[in-house]
């Protein structure tokens, strides 16, 4: 029974949560201490089930290729399922926004649904993506197997944990109100031992590499695992009220908790939903195009000019507040500077299909990948002008950064996703070709209308927003109350789901095509017509 | 006196502090584009297509 040790220690984890249950000093800690303890001992029952080596848990040594793809394959299948999950959430909160009778409280109150809806897209798909595809990446370009099976393993499993705690917390209502850093300190200190774990498994592998070089795509995915720690802890520092209770309270006050926050807030999206990202573009879209990058060192000097500066531009979010003056400048200069790096990041990727520009009309997946690189290009475009203080002063706290964040989020981070699944699974459970190269395309315009849609009502949206909000008359009374603006809001609102649908549509089309692919199936169809080749007039 | 630290630390970092980051950066880049890190990069950019072959038959050599 060589999955003996797994079975102790998650029946003696759901054991130990079990107990923590009944000593809880509040419902909610209890509550949830009760999901973790059933979670761990599912997983028990689960393992104990298993006959021989299991599928899952099994140290693969059967692979034919040397790697380790055994969590790849189940990361694959599970940055589906939260892509999917994630973006159903994102449409109800979209609808109970457009129609509020639709907030079913306690549990499915819009208050309770967000954090769930911004965790599941950020963490759990995009950070299932990440893990996946940092795997599947530092092992091929180190020509290095994981340096240990248990230890990925661990990392994989102990990260779907989180997202399993973090997202029950949420719907229980245990919050620590720091936007993307909403779980309370006992999830958060599961969370960093999985960090810890997880860069202790990438940078084995990359120090036991074959390959004397270390490849930018690595450089990128190392960026984003020791940054998210530095951050993750210095955000959470606080004190739990009890160590049998689900509040703490932050080591931080005022003014510099906020600072702290959104140095948090901003690198999060800096390094987790763009540097780890990035990490992929530099290695499928090379792949998918079968040439190399534009220019190595330009992607170099992207790599350390976003490194030098997106850890600077925190304080963009905390315009005209009590933040002293001259940080909230330093944040707006930086992330103006921040523009440069984008740029030469969004132009080394799409130039790497020079002399291959026929691809965007016969490879769907190589046009997932050029449009989520235009998207990146798109939004570190509006970033930058919406983090000027005159701007900032109309956009701040309207729909607009609703939309300019679903632009990066939808355009890039979710599209470059797609794109390295799509490349990814037909490679891992060596089939051929995808069930349907044309169902791809059928999710590029389906996600891609949707973005545009969101996007699009969005700005209307936020900057009809901005200006009921600043409208006074002459004799210097606000024209319009609140609600009146809420009320204006509506028909955008209706909109802006509907444009969920379409991008939820398109990931549905995805898991369909991915499990058929896996299943071995070939869908009957006409293919995508291949490059015309002229022919010399006679 | 904390506003001392404040006053020195805040100094520091906008004076020699950025020089010093800025110097790293204007470093590493000049390490990049001098003329002969050109070869090894446009090796370095060809590992990710190179990688077909499975990492056995790189141990069976």
């Amino acid at each position: 029974m060589q999955n003996l040790p797994w079975i102790i220690t998650l029946a003696g984890g759901a054991f130990f949560t079990l107990v923590l249950s009944g000593l809880g000093q509040d419902a909610a800690f209890s509550a949830h201490m009760g999901i973790i303890a059933a979670v761990l001992g599912l997983g028990a029952v689960v393992l104990l089930r298993q006959r021989g080596p299991a599928p899952a848990i099994s140290s693969d040594g059967a692979e034919s290729n040397g790697y380790f793809d055994a969590p790849i394959r189940i990361g694959s299948i599970l940055t589906v399922f939260w892509g999917c999950v994630g973006f159903l959430v994102g449409v109800v909160i979209a609808l109970q926004l457009a129609w509020p009778e639709l907030n079913f409280g306690p549990w499915f109150n819009f208050g309770r649904m967000r954090p769930l809806h911004t965790s599941a897209v950020v963490f759990a798909f995009g950070g299932t993506a990440l893990m996946t595809t940092s795997f599947y990446v530092v092992q091929r370009t180190s020509r290095a197997r994981l340096i240990n099976d248990s230890l990925a393993w661990f990392v994989f499993w102990g990260y779907q944990l989180f997202i399993v705690m973090a997202a029950t917390g949420y719907l229980l209502g245990i919050t620590e109100s720091r936007e993307y850093a909403e779980p309370e300190w006992y999830t958060d200190i599961w969370l960093t031992i999985v960090w810890v774990a997880y860069l202790i498994l990438f940078l084995g592998t990359i120090i036991k590499r074959k390959e004397p070089h270390i490849y930018v795509a690595n450089w990128f995915y190392l960026a984003f695992i020791v940054t998210i720690a530095l951050l993750h802890v210095v955000n959470n520092l606080s004190m739990p009220v009890s160590l049998l209770g689900s509040k703490s309270y932050s080591l931080f006050s005022g003014v510099q908790d906020a600072l702290t926050q959104w140095w948090y807030g901003h690198n999060a999206v800096g390094f987790f939903l763009t540097a780890g990202f990035l990490g992929m573009m530099y290695y499928f879209m090379p792949k998918q195009a079968e040439r190399p990058v534009y220019s190595y060192r330009l992607s170099i000097i992207h790599f350390w000019a976003l490194i030098f500066l997106y850890i600077w531009a925190g304080p963009h979010h905390l315009h005209y507040t009590a933040l002293p003056d001259w940080a909230q400048t330093l944040g707006m200069v930086f992330s103006v500077m921040l523009w440069m790096p984008s740029w030469g990041g969004m132009i080394n990727g799409l130039m790497t299909l020079r002399g291959a520009w026929d691809k965007m009309r016969t490879d769907p997946i190589m046009r997932m990948m050029v449009i989520a690189v235009a998207f990146y290009g798109m939004s570190t475009f509006e970033g930058p002008v919406m983090s000027i203080k005159s701007v900032n002063g109309l956009s701040h706290y309207t729909d607009w950064t609703i939309g300019h964040v679903h632009s990066g989020a939808l355009g890039w981070v979710g599209m470059i996703s797609f794109a390295a699944v799509y490349f990814m699974v037909p490679r891992l459970w060596g089939r051929t070709q995808l069930y349907s190269p044309r169902m791809v395309n059928w999710h590029f315009w389906l996600a891609t209308t949707g973005i545009v849609v969101y996007a699009a009502v969005m700005w209307v949206s936020g900057v009809m927003q901005g200006l009921m909000w600043r409208e006074y008359d002459d004799q210097g009374f606000l024209v319009y109350s609140f609600a009146e603006t809420v009320a204006a809001l509506h028909p955008y609102y209706i909109a802006r789901a509907f444009g969920g649908l379409l991008y939820l549509a398109g990931g549905l089309v995805m898991a369909f095509n991915v499990w058929m692919t896996i299943r071995g199936r070939v869908r009957d169809e006409r293919p995508i017509a291949t490059a015309t080749v002229l022919q010399p007039a006679e | 006196m904390p506003t001392a630290h404040y006053d020195m630390l805040r100094h520091f970092a906008d004076s020699w502090g950025l020089l010093y980051m800025m110097a790293i950066f204007l470093v590493v880049v000049f390490f990049l584009v001098r003329p002969s890190a050109k070869a090894n990069a446009m090796a370095a950019a060809r590992i990710p297509l190179d990688d077909e072959q499975p990492m056995v038959r790189e141990e069976q050599k």
